[in-house]
């Protein structure tokens, strides 16, 4: 009897195993679009921790200034800012330059998300529609 | 008992000693022998007595800029001491913030240390009046402008310099800001030489910055030794 149970204990292991890949490259290729789009697109001037650079690039991590202006998150990633912002009491007035036009709707929401979940952030996750929503309301959704 | 303790002894002893041998044989070695290149073009000239040919070396020429206290800075301010220079601009949005933030790790390792100072440039003398440099310096936690220069001068005078630096800058609309240009920085050794070249926004080209520091500054004390 022994011998023959563990073939199948081997096989359910298996299964279990792609399963558990399967699964995982689906979360992990949005997580990682994220994460690419930071890296190529934020990381220079925000650091590659968010940790921005002393008063001249304000911080991502930890930064009060993304739960207080949520809803405008999205816009400011696409066109940018200017003129002098607060972000945890410290005054930062530099420039910041609107995403090159190529990020869509979805490439937007998953750099957002990257900052929410990322070096300690534990912000609300954004959904594409509320992005899509966002951004029209400045007139600049390209609805992808 | 004291047999086997003494063998112990005996075999720590030689370990140390051994340790203590290969040790020196290793860090012997890069301290004599690593000198810095000298880096750029470099004229071999004959002499007239039919002597060995003099090799003169690529130096920065001549400069007059101001700083973000208006003072004017010249190759003078820079006499018998090292300076790492480098090409920005305030309103840069691609490379410089990193750039900037790389320079400000070689900066604190050698703020102590009055023979090495800071020079960067604006490429963008339009935008980057005194005062924006200065409210530049300060928000990136630099007060004493002697340690750190930001600096500016005519358009064309900062273009001609940054090729001498080894750092390719130009105006081009289609990058965000407005200009195209590499992250250099460029260690200068009290005869006006450049001695190294590092790519500013790569971390492990700073780290060796760090570390070829320090040669520079020992071949600078060996020859005001010699001088005096």
């Amino acid at each position: 009897m022994k011998p023959l149970k563990q073939p199948v204990w081997y096989l359910r292991g298996l299964a279990l195993l792609g399963v558990a890949v399967s699964v995982g490259s689906c979360f992990s290729n949005r997580q990682n679009e994220g994460a690419t789009l930071y890296a190529s697109h934020c990381s220079n001037c925000h650091g590659a921790q968010g940790e921005g650079l002393k008063r001249l690039i304000p911080p991502l991590a930890g930064a009060d200034y993304l739960t207080k202006n949520r809803n405008g998150l999205a816009c400011l990633v696409r066109k940018g800012l200017q003129g002098p912002l607060i972000v945890n009491g410290v005054d930062y007035n530099q420039v910041m330059p609107a995403a090159d036009s190529h990020l869509t709707d979805s490439q937007i929401t998953n750099i957002l998300n990257f900052v929410q979940t990322s070096w300690g952030n534990q912000g609300e996750i954004f959904t594409i529609r509320e992005v899509t929503e966002q951004l029209r309301a400045c007139g600049a959704s390209d609805g992808q | 008992m004291i047999s086997s303790s003494f063998r112990h002894a005996l075999s720590v002893a030689l370990l140390t000693v051994a340790g203590a041998l290969a040790f020196s044989s290793c860090s012997d070695k890069p301290d004599t022998a690593q000198t810095l290149p000298f880096i750029g073009e470099r004229d071999v000239r004959p002499r007239a007595d039919g002597g060995p040919a003099d090799t003169i070396f690529a130096a920065i020429p001549s400069f007059t800029l101001t700083n973000q206290d208006g003072q004017t800075i010249t190759n003078q301010t820079f006499a018998g001491k090292v300076y790492v220079a480098d090409f920005f601009f305030a309103t840069c949005p691609s490379i410089c913030p990193k750039m900037q933030s790389e320079l400000l790790r070689v900066y604190e390792q050698f703020k102590g240390n009055p023979q090495v100072s800071f020079l960067s440039h604006t490429i963008d003398p339009a935008h980057d009046s005194i005062p924006v440099l200065r409210d530049y310096a300060q928000r990136l936690g630099i007060q004493d402008a002697s340690r750190w220069h930001f600096a500016t001068a005519p358009h064309d005078t900062i273009f001609s310099l940054a090729s001498r630096y080894m750092t390719a800058a130009q105006k081009d609309s289609g990058v965000p800001g407005g200009y195209a240009h590499s992250g250099t920085f460029a260690l200068i050794d009290s005869d006006r030489h450049i001695r190294g070249v590092y790519d500013g926004m790569v971390k492990e080209e700073v780290d060796r910055l760090i570390k070829e520091l320090p040669i520079l500054l020992q071949e600078e004390a060996a020859k005001q030794k010699k001088a005096q």
